[in-house]
């Protein structure tokens, strides 16, 4: 086809300001538009001119167009519902407690006189994802490298999907092969490290049980790799090549070459993937609801039979609860909702922040 | 590479010294060991499914509700939990795919990258991070407790659809960017407007890249748990109606299951695992199917 060569050289139609839409980043700001409104957009005023060339068919556009801002009006709309919603629900419950909701740290809602705190289950559920990060990270970081650096070109997408088959597994399958598998499994090497590690407080303790802090951060882990190495992948791919060649042409070592030039590059979007990750570990709610003991103390040996999180207390509690022990459940979700929220905002802002990144969202 | 120590001619190429040749075999090993064990539980999670699973998954299990059948009883099936699993699954994707797609065709056709653009990709992509939980509880805090309607499929539709709408606008937003440009610009030049445009040459164009999208999201949702337990709540029973009374569902089933103390309740669990993962899994090829098919991504990029 020559037409398609030649295109690029034509210049395209100009009519005003108003091109075809850009088709490259979103972020970028078409000079005035900004203050211009909603209304009177370029689309508007070409559909004006055809009418006035005589050419009809631009009735619908006003509607078309109305339709597509509302439906993204609609999802900021439900955003702005949630917290409302949560908001509304939990507060007759958060009036009916007879204790501080932020510091208390046991949950009977349910009770007459109803004693509820976010205390334990808010330190379970950052406690539980922060394992789960460090556990993930680096064997994320390994992977996305493996996939962009070491891998055969020829191979390296399909082994990428298959590591995304690690997230397409349910969550409710994950945890049904945790109480199964990985609890019985980790008793040997909880006690382990019990015994050789126990001089750090983390590994402390005088009981070792399967069912532990531990074995579900192991589980978080599992489910959150997909992501952190998914979107590490991308950003590794998108180190600019005459960086790598340049180290490569100096002498570098292929580990070197990474370590000087893919890793420096990569490391904003590492953090923020590791950061959605964190947000995606926090809401995580089947799995571990399946292996945590449910208990309420709050204590750093994560051997022990303790164990609880935010969203396991509502999967948990949610059949027997009262009127009031479903507002305060909710009134928890709320705590959780805006705590991810908070997280995948900081992570987001870090990728949009980065243009070279643009694609990298997963 | 390296020149043999032996060489008489001096180059001022050095060999690479031992210590960094090692570092780098170190550092090798360790990345491919990495991936090997992101590995070990994919294999062990669905080999376990396989093995534990095929016990029971049989033509009663996938023909038979639970009804009747009693606490220590063999027997009895997961049809209700499909049947319903199926038909909340349609409802959230009959709701999330229009509004998604509308949403992304406003992003990348009418938004022009405005502060409202900007806000609502923003938002988009902060909405992927709402946990399964929250959305659920929004439902039950909205549909249930406020506007008073029972538990039923369709509140379990609404909520899994709030988890839905992101990922559609995301992946669909990204297969409209690939449309090339020339081609808006040929069917302006022959007098169509813009949405004409957009529906006739613009969603065509792309609609392989888009299926793909919506068929991985409808694979997220089918195997979310959390907001099922808090919206469709528990039944043995089959219950057609989607919009009355209380549901199954396929992880809810599972969930169910699990938490039952009797050997025939967890072998249960197992077969609605391994019925789970298939329809996952299938849903999931049928994706990447679709996408290897016809891809504007292939052809684009």
């Amino acid at each position: 086809m020559t037409g398609a060569e030649s295109t690029p050289e034509v210049e395209p139609l100009q009519y005003g300001s108003a091109g075809a839409p850009e088709s490259g980043s979103a972020l970028r700001e078409p000079p005035g538009e900004l203050d211009r409104g909603e209304t009177g957009g370029p689309a508007m005023r070409r559909a004006a001119r055809r009418r006035a060339v005589g050419i009809g068919g631009a009735r619908g556009d006003g509607p078309f167009r109305f339709a597509a801002t509302a439906a993204g009006a609609v999802l900021l709309a439900i955003m702005a519902a949630i917290g409302a919603f949560l908001v509304v629900k939990a507060v007759p419950a958060l009036r009916a407690n007879t204790t501080n909701f932020l510091t208390e740290l046991t949950w009977q809602p349910n009770a007459t006189e109803p004693v509820f705190g976010i205390g334990a289950l808010a330190f379970g559920t950052v406690l539980s994802s922060f394992l789960a990060l460090v556990i993930a990270t680096p064997v994320a970081v390994g992977v996305a490298l493996f996939i962009s650096h070491y891998a055969p070109r020829r191979l390296a997408s399909a082994l990428g999907y298959v590591v995304d088959l690690l997230a397409a597994v349910p969550s409710v399958v994950y945890g049904l092969w945790g109480i199964a598998f990985l609890v019985p499994f980790m008793l040997e090497p909880s006690r382990f490290l019990n015994r050789y590690l126990g001089w750090i407080p983390l590994f402390g303790g005088d009981q070792v049980v399967g069912r532990s802090m531990l074995t579900a951060a192991l589980v978080l882990a599992i489910m959150i790799l997909p992501i952190i190495a998914a979107i590490s992948r991308e950003v590794f791919l998108q180190v600019p090549k005459a960086q790598e060649e340049a180290a490569l042409a100096l002498g570098a070592t292929r580990w070197e070459m990474i370590r000087m030039s893919v890793l420096p590059f990569g490391r904003p979007g590492v953090i923020s993937a590791a950061m959605l990750g964190l947000g995606r570990a926090m809401g995580e709610t089947i799995a571990v609801a399946l292996i945590f003991p449910a208990t309420f103390t709050v204590t750093f040996q994560v051997l022990g039979p303790n164990g609880n999180s935010i969203a396991a207390n509502i999967a948990n509690g949610f059949g027997e609860a009262t009127e009031t022990g479903r507002g305060a459940l909710i009134a928890s979700g709320l705590v959780l909702f805006l705590i991810t929220l908070l997280v995948n905002m900081g992570a987001r802002l870090v990728i949009a922040r980065r243009k070279e990144y643009a694609r990298a969202a997963a | 590479m390296t020149t043999p120590s032996t060489a008489t001619v001096r180059t001022g190429i050095r060999p690479i010294s031992v210590g960094r040749r090692v570092k780098d075999r170190v550092v090798q090993v360790l990345i491919c060991l990495a991936f090997v064990l992101a590995l070990i539980p994919l294999a062990s999670v669905l080999w376990m499914v396989v093995k534990n699973g095929m016990q029971r998954f049989d033509l009663e299990f996938l023909t038979h509700s639970m009804r009747n059948i009693g606490a220590r009883d063999v027997g009895g099936g997961a049809y209700h939990a499909i049947i319903g699993t199926l038909q909340q699954v349609l409802l959230a994707s009959l709701i999330a795919v229009p509004i998604g797609l509308l949403t992304a065709i406003y992003l990348v056709e009418y938004g022009n990258g405005g502060r409202l653009a900007r806000t609502i990709g923003f938002f988009v992509d902060v909405m992927t991070g709402v946990p399964s939980v929250v959305s659920g509880l929004f439902v039950l805090a909205f549909w249930i407790l406020v506007l008073g309607m029972p538990f039923s499929g369709f509140a379990g539709a609404l909520a899994l659809s709030i988890l839905m709408m992101p990922v559609v606008v995301r992946s669909a937003e990204e297969m409209l960017r690939l449309v090339p440009r020339e081609l808006r610009e040929a069917s302006y030049a022959l007098g169509v407007p813009k949405w004409r445009t957009v529906v006739k040459v613009v969603l065509p164009t792309a609609f392989t890249g888009i299926a793909t999208g919506v068929m991985l999201a409808v694979a997220r949702v089918a195997g979310e748990t959390a907001p099922l337990l808090l919206t469709v709540f528990f039944t043995d029973s089959i219950n057609n109606d989607p919009f009355n009374g209380p549901q199954m569902g396929l992880p809810l089933y599972v969930f169910d299951q699990a938490g039952r103390p009797t050997d025939a309740a967890i072998d249960r669990a197992w077969s609605g695992a391994l019925t789970l993962i298939l329809i996952v899994m299938l849903l999931n090829l049928v994706a990447r199917l679709i996408g290897w098919w016809r891809s504007p991504a292939r052809k684009g990029s």
